[in-house]
């Protein structure tokens, strides 16, 4: 059958998959912003898995508010993404350095 | 393997693949539409958790609205992908590293060792006849969480102000109307009366 460990594992490996996306693409803003999605759904994950084999509705509130959170995140990241692209023709991460000291 | 731990085994395959192809797929195209696969499997197996509405949210928010958002910022900016990618495999070897050291760390901490399934049964699946998962979310959110959830739409409210005001902005070639100077006139700057002599009738 299926135990908590199950999901909790998935979760760790989505986080970690993530994780190593962020290593990998540092200089693509897009992939950033999905990784951090990405990272958020593990989240979500454990506490849906929490809320399940604890017989408890607060985790699944609280992925009601991540994803509130989460959405917000991702609307004002995609605009400062696009404000970005307009002012510098670039989303790479290395050549934004307008604010070094 | 009975048959609900064979559909666990295969969502969690196909989720993973398809969070593996988020981050190494060349086109930031293609990467969104994986991450759409993520997302999908995923509200699958909340639904195995019983976790409906979070599940049905999932779609509707995640796969409706952000990741268009997503695709639609991805497809209006035009970028040039191949100098971001560079440093992808000088990275890697670091990066799986340290992922792997995460992930080695976590399934040790997560798995038999103490989450034991002694500690967390499986609780029996509720009946049709219990109160839905919806409506028992329903309850706890407008009683017990009533000011969070306030707070939640105050957050989206900001959220929104703040992304349109980010990115709207004036063109200094483009007309515009001034409502509040169309609202404003008066008679005499539309209309002029002429006085002028009657034509006798011939």
């Amino acid at each position: 059958m299926i135990t908590l460990s199950h999901y909790l594992a998935l979760g760790a490996l989505l986080f970690c998959l993530s994780v190593v996306g962020i290593f990998l693409n540092r200089k693509n803003v897009i992939i950033l912003l999905m990784c951090i999605e990405l990272m958020l759904l593990s989240v979500n994950m454990n506490f849906v898995a929490f809320s399940y084999f604890l017989g408890d509705g607060a985790g699944q509130i609280f992925v009601f508010f991540i994803l509130t959170v989460a959405a917000a995140e991702a609307a004002i990241g995609l605009a400062i993404l696009v404000v970005l692209f307009r002012n510098r023709s670039t989303i790479n991460v290395a050549d934004l350095d307008a604010l070094k000291g | 393997m009975t048959f609900e731990l064979f559909v666990f085994y295969l969502f969690a395959a196909i989720m993973v693949f398809a969070a593996a192809r988020v981050i190494s797929a060349r086109n930031p195209v293609h990467s969104a539409m994986f991450l759409v696969l993520t997302f999908f499997t995923c509200s699958a197996i909340w639904l195995l958790l019983e976790a409906e509405f979070l599940a049905i949210t999932l779609v509707l928010v995640y796969v409706g609205a952000v990741m268009v958002l997503f695709l639609f910022v991805v497809m209006m900016l035009d970028v040039n992908v191949e100098p971001l990618r560079e440093g992808f495999v000088k990275y890697l070897p670091v990066g799986l590293l340290v992922g792997a050291i995460m992930l080695v760390e976590m399934v040790f901490l997560l798995t038999q060792r103490y989450f034991k399934a002694e500690q967390f049964p499986i609780p029996a699946r509720s009946s049709a006849d219990a109160m839905s998962n919806t409506e028992s979310l329903g309850r706890l959110l407008y009683s017990e969480y009533l000011f969070q959830f306030e707070i939640a739409a105050i957050i989206l409210l900001v959220a929104i102000v703040a992304a349109i005001a980010l990115t709207m902005r004036r063109r200094p070639l483009t007309k515009y109307q001034t409502p509040s100077e169309q609202v404003g006139t008066r008679k005499e700057e539309r209309l002029r009366v002429v006085q002028m002599p009657s034509e006798k009738r011939s």
